[in-house]
């Protein structure tokens, strides 16, 4: 019996956190999509990279609210939420290592393989694009 | 006391006391499997990552996915389709935990009504995604076949279209396993099963599942439709 009745006390607070995740949600998400529309006028790389890294950031607050209201890891014991925790942390050495990669990867291929390089800066024309699909649809 | 502690057995590791963790059995066997699924995703999402820097060139992700039901052949609408199937899965995420905060209160009507309109939010994802993989496939990008250019005019290789079907697909998978989940949750509270029990917990793991669908979408979304 105590044991409802202090769900009960505790109800009203907890569905307004709910509510309150959910508009935090929301607006992230809102904010992203207007970085989105944003980034399409933005030529410079500088820019566009800054955009994105915006829009990552923006991307990994909404995965904490989730997370940790969404699915209620927050309100867990230390201990829960270290043994969920600590191991995701091995993401930030996967993605470092990964992404420096690929990115090494193109270097190299462009430096010492100039015929790949000319293949990838060969311009398709638009009209021919349209065709192809065509073909390959039918 | 002394005799409490001769009969004590040697080999007993861990007597009880204050339990570690403090949630069911069930419930921290969901999230080590939430856990483990991150990282597949996790190790999906890098490796198209890595991909994409190895490459001269990428397609445009607005000009791919520009599409909208119904709308006149050739219409620019980047970012509009893939944003309502954004808004859908965080709301149907939202009726889920108002269905596990129901359970919670022992209120069967709450997490009918709550799981029902779950589910609906899911099978409307699971259409959006269904008509614009269709509407992708009609344009000539499968398995295979990438008919978009790079960004900046020059051939594609078909990395974007198959990293784009795997990923989506396995995530739309994992949509279509929940929604199975939170049927049978459905049919279960309906027959009174949690109700008997005493608790509702069960609710529980499959929000936590369900959730997870939700965050992984997060990261989906961003990483093709948004940069």
């Amino acid at each position: 019996m105590e044991h409802t009745a202090e769900l009960h006390h505790d109800d009203g607070s907890a569905v307004k956190e709910i509510w309150k995740v959910t508009g935090i949600l929301s607006l992230l998400t809102i904010v992203e999509l207007v970085l989105g529309f944003y980034m399409m006028g933005v030529e410079n790389p500088g820019g566009r990279l800054a955009i994105k890294g915006t829009i990552v950031i923006l991307m990994i607050a909404k995965a904490f609210y989730i997370v940790g209201y969404f699915m209620h890891l927050k309100h867990e014991l230390k201990n829960l939420i270290m043994t969920i925790v600590v191991p995701l942390a091995l993401f930030i050495w996967f993605i470092t290592a990964f992404l420096y990669e690929g990115n090494s990867y193109k270097n190299l291929r462009n430096r010492y393989d100039p015929y790949k390089k000319a293949q990838t800066e060969i311009k398709v024309h638009k009209t021919e694009e349209v065709k192809e699909i065509k073909t390959t649809v039918e | 006391m002394s005799t409490l502690t001769a009969t004590a057995a040697p080999t007993k590791l861990w007597g009880g006391g204050k339990s570690p963790f403090n949630v069911e059995y069930g419930k921290l066997m969901m999230w080590y499997f939430l856990m483990s699924d991150a990282f597949t995703f996790g190790a999906f999402l890098i490796s198209y990552g890595t991909i994409r820097f190895s490459s001269n060139g990428w397609p445009n992700p607005n000009e791919v996915f520009k599409s909208f039901p119904f709308a006149p052949e050739g219409v620019h609408a980047p970012l509009v389709f893939v944003s309502i199937m954004t808004f859908i899965l965080i709301i149907s995420s939202v009726t889920m935990v108002l269905a596990v905060h129901a359970g919670k209160n022992m209120d069967k009507s709450g997490v009918v009504k709550n799981l029902i309109l779950t589910i609906i939010g899911g099978i409307a994802f699971l259409s959006c995604q269904a008509w614009e993989w269709n509407h992708l496939h009609s344009e000539g990008a499968w398995w295979g076949a990438n008919p978009f250019l790079n960004a900046d005019g020059t051939q594609s290789s078909t990395n974007f279209t198959n990293y784009f079907f795997t990923i989506t697909g396995f995530h739309g998978f994992h949509v279509f396993s929940g929604v199975c989940i939170n049927i049978v949750m459905l049919i279960m509270t309906l027959l009174d099963k949690f109700e008997k029990r005493g608790h509702y917990l069960m609710i529980e793991k499959a929000g936590l599942y369900w959730h997870f669908v939700d965050l992984v979408w997060v990261f989906v979304f961003t990483c093709f439709y948004l940069i």
